[in-house]
């Protein structure tokens, strides 16, 4: 069945404003209406994998209109955020009913979740930047949108780095425009591919990876993900951690470097090394952390470093070869690549699930304090049970999905010839394992403190969420196997090897010139 | 906020009809001349803004509320997506495809009459409406030092 | 030469987001950028001596050679869209940093970042 592209833009786009319409008495309406809109989406994301096409908005033909392209790695990337905006738009009926003003919150939510949708499918650089915007400035009202002390301060710190990664972007962008004369990325491709770069596009790639990685929260440029994350109420720190920072980070950085730029050895390293920064930074700094959200957010920083270690490897290895790659080289290559994106979508899930149990826990007990809890595994069954699996996949416990991207990332590392980054791999894993059992430890396990002694296990929609997202992170392994693997993963990984030959693909699908 | 003196009220009320008609004027001819959705309905805002300076912060709120506002804004939008929509449905699938034009005025050489490019003037009415209500939300929201600002940023 | 002007800007307004320590003195930087930029897409399609790239009636009745005229004489359109479009985003995302400011103000009761610390770690 072929879905026309936008659609994916349009459906969140018309929901969000037509909830404020509803005004104070809808309320219920708007949150079914929201929940439906998701909903939607994920069976829209569904039905339209495996199909590729390149759409032209206003059957402009490209370059002289904008287009959207659905190719492996969107079809992956709009999964994933449709999967986790689903699970958090369920998780926060029940979840949101301690904040006023519901209906903005949830046409915010809208708003994030159509410029995420945007990004992924853009095929024009600066229609990238503008969805880009729109998800961004959702996400920092959203952050800041208990109004109280420190989420204020968070979403001020937030929009800052936020914004001047924006400005970097659009300079990125004019700059890029002013060198090939073309805003569509298979045509920039094109240009490049011609006459190679010059130093105003060098300039470009600087200001795209300095802004990327600053929307990424990759660690030079982390400050602001430790401090925003906690702050925003707890369906969004998942889609924050879970999605956003991927789609406008790492899933922009991987398109414009291997598609539009090309892959070449110094970005290949800066990858690689940004990636083993990340994670072992983010690793060590969650550790020491005794607020459960923040611990949380510290180790997303980390995991997003593997993510970009897996694509940073696989841009290494293709630098490295050149033109005459060989097919073993190629195989590698994929590897680290699928090492990174599976890591993506186990990441995606397993840390929006984990943020869903501290909200959890957060609404039973109120207070995220380590210290201040304990002993809440029989009180809150659901939440223990939902929490431990996702521990178990993040800290890389065999049977669950985490064990197997890292897995993957590992034999990758080994086989390109790095041992000690296979040894990073497995040492940071290790540390995971350390703080997720320090989670376990603190909030599950031990006394239960005097004043926690009513707590009751939450019910209804923020537990079917819950369970939805660990059923996932059990099944999540299962994409490796054949059959599945062909469908979502290999496409994804095969448009970033395939580097240059998107352009190419994009304009013949365009029946461009 | 009281307002200012009686010379700057009354001048602005006669000023702002003016703003007003013009800013209808560079929203309607916005596909013949520079202009168009965005620019006409900052003119819409700043007629209001005008007022809200010369007579008060109530006085402009008496006469264009921020619910109503806020629900213009919407409906600003919601038309702007609804064209884009009719693309898709109406006869030729394509989002934001010209139908108006392509279906009836195909061929026909209408250059710079006021019904001509199809969709683009009912576009530009939408924005014109979306950018004006959601500018002066801002405004008005700014100059409130309340709750409630979450409203103010789309677009 | 202008653009090593525009890039001067862009570096103030960067040093100014930067050093600042005032809040609505970070976002003015922030949005000194902005403009840095817009400025940097206008002049990237300027050309000494064209014209605007608006077709008037007048020029329909010549008629023939219209669009090598257009193609010949006139800047490019493009780049002002572009500025258009991230001029909307900037005012929004203005709008909302200023709003954010004024909430902090009134909870802190200060617009100095060294006074705003309750986020540690």
């Amino acid at each position: 069945m072929s879905v026309p592209l936008p659609v994916f833009v349009a459906v969140p786009l018309v929901t969000a404003f037509l909830l404020p319409i509803f005004g104070k008495k809808g309320k219920s309406a708007a949150t079914f209406l929201a929940n439906i809109a998701t909903i939607a989406l994920l069976v829209l994301a569904i039905a339209s994998i495996g199909q590729s096409n390149v759409y032209k908005i206003g059957k402009w033909p490209i370059p002289l209109g904008i287009n959207l392209v659905y190719d492996g790695l969107s079809s992956l990337m709009l999964l994933v955020i449709s999967v986790v905006s689903a699970a958090a738009m369920f998780f926060s009926i029940r979840y949101m009913e301690q904040y006023t003003a519901k209906a903005k919150y949830l046409s915010l939510f809208l708003l994030m979740v159509a410029g995420m949708n945007g990004v992924v499918l853009s095929g024009d650089i600066f229609n990238l930047f503008v969805f880009l915007e729109i998800a961004s400035l959702s996400s920092y009202a959203l952050v800041g949108f208990g109004c109280q002390h420190e989420e204020l301060e968070a979403s001020f710190k937030y929009m800052v780095l936020g914004s001047i990664a924006s400005v970097f972007i659009l300079f990125g962008v004019a700059l890029v425009y002013g060198n090939t004369g073309s805003l569509n990325m298979a045509y920039i491709s094109q240009a490049i591919q011609k006459s190679g770069l010059n130093a105003g596009l060098g300039f470009a790639l600087g200001l795209f990876i300095t802004g990327f990685g600053l929307k990424a929260a990759l660690v030079p440029f982390h400050a602001w993900l430790p401090d925003a994350h906690p702050s925003a109420p707890a369906p969004i720190s998942a889609m924050l951690s879970g999605v956003l920072i991927k789609a406008l980070g790492v899933y922009t950085l991987a398109r414009v470097l291997f598609n539009v730029f090309g892959v070449t050895i110094p970005i290949g390293w800066i990858l690689v090394v940004l990636g083993i920064l990340s994670m072992v930074a983010g690793a060590f700094l969650a550790i020491g952390q005794w607020d459960f959200k923040r611990l949380l957010a510290y180790s997303s920083i980390s995991q997003l470093g593997y993510i970009t270690l897996g694509i940073g490897l696989g841009a290494l290895i293709i630098a490295r070869a050149g033109k005459d790659i060989t097919a073993e080289q190629l195989a590698w290559a994929s590897l680290a690549i699928l090492g990174g994106l599976f890591h993506l979508a186990n990441h995606a899930v397993y840390k929006s699930l984990l943020f869903l149990t501290s909200g959890s826990v957060e609404m039973a007990t109120g207070t995220r304090q380590l210290k201040h809890l304990g002993g809440l595994a029989e009180k809150m069954p659901v939440t223990r049970a939902t929490c431990t699996v996702a521990s178990a996949s993040i800290a890389g416990i065999p049977p669950f999905s985490g064990f197997w991207s890292k897995l993957i990332l590992v034999i990758a590392a080994i086989q390109a010839g790095f041992y000690w980054v296979a040894a990073i791999i497995v040492f940071v894993s290790l540390c995971t394992l350390i703080m997720y059992l320090k989670v376990q430890r603190y909030v599950f396990l031990g006394e239960l403190p005097e004043n926690l002694q009513q707590t009751k296990e939450n019910k209804g929609s923020m537990l079917v969420a819950m369970v939805f997202l660990a059923c996932l992170c059990v099944l999540m392994g299962l994409l490796l196997v054949p059959g599945l693997r062909e469908t979502i993963l290999t496409p994804a990984v095969n448009v970033l090897t395939g580097g240059y030959s998107y352009s190419a693909d994009v304009i013949k699908a365009a029946g461009g010139m | 906020m009281k307002g200012m003196t009686i010379i700057v009220k009354t001048i602005s009320s006669w000023v702002k009809v003016l703003i007003f008609l013009f800013g209808i004027y560079i929203v309607l001819f916005g596909h013949l001349t520079p202009g168009g959705g965005f620019a006409g309905g900052v003119i819409l805002a700043s007629s209001y803004v005008l007022l809200m300076l010369a007579y008060g912060r109530e006085f402009a709120e008496e006469n264009l509320s921020l619910p109503v506002a806020s629900k213009l804004d919407s409906v600003g939008a919601l038309l702007f997506a609804a064209v884009a929509l009719c693309g898709l449905c109406c006869g030729a699938a394509g989002f934001f495809f010209n139908f108006i034009q392509q279906r009836w005025f195909a061929g026909q050489d209408r250059a710079f009459d006021l019904v001509s490019a199809g969709t683009i003037p009912l576009s530009n009415i939408a924005i014109g409406l979306k950018v004006g209500a959601s500018l002066f939300l801002i405004i008005l929201v700014l100059s409130m030092f309340r709750p409630d600002t979450s409203t103010n940023e789309k677009e | 030469m202008p653009y090593a002007l525009c890039f001067l800007l862009f570096i103030i307004g960067l040093y100014c987001a930067v050093v600042k320590k005032n809040m609505v003195k970070i976002v003015i930087g922030i949005m000194v950028m902005e403009y840095s930029v817009n400025l940097f897409l206008v002049m990237l399609g300027f050309r000494t001596g064209g014209t605007a790239p608006i077709i008037g009636r007048d020029d329909i009745v010549t008629g023939g050679t219209l669009t090598e005229l257009f193609i010949n004489s006139s800047v490019d359109p493009l780049p002002q869209a572009l500025v258009l479009t991230a001029i909307v985003i900037s005012l929004g995302s203005l709008a909302l940093m200023i709003s954010i400011c004024i909430r902090t103000y009134e909870k802190y009761g200060t617009f100095d970042i060294t006074r705003i610390r309750r986020l540690k770690g």
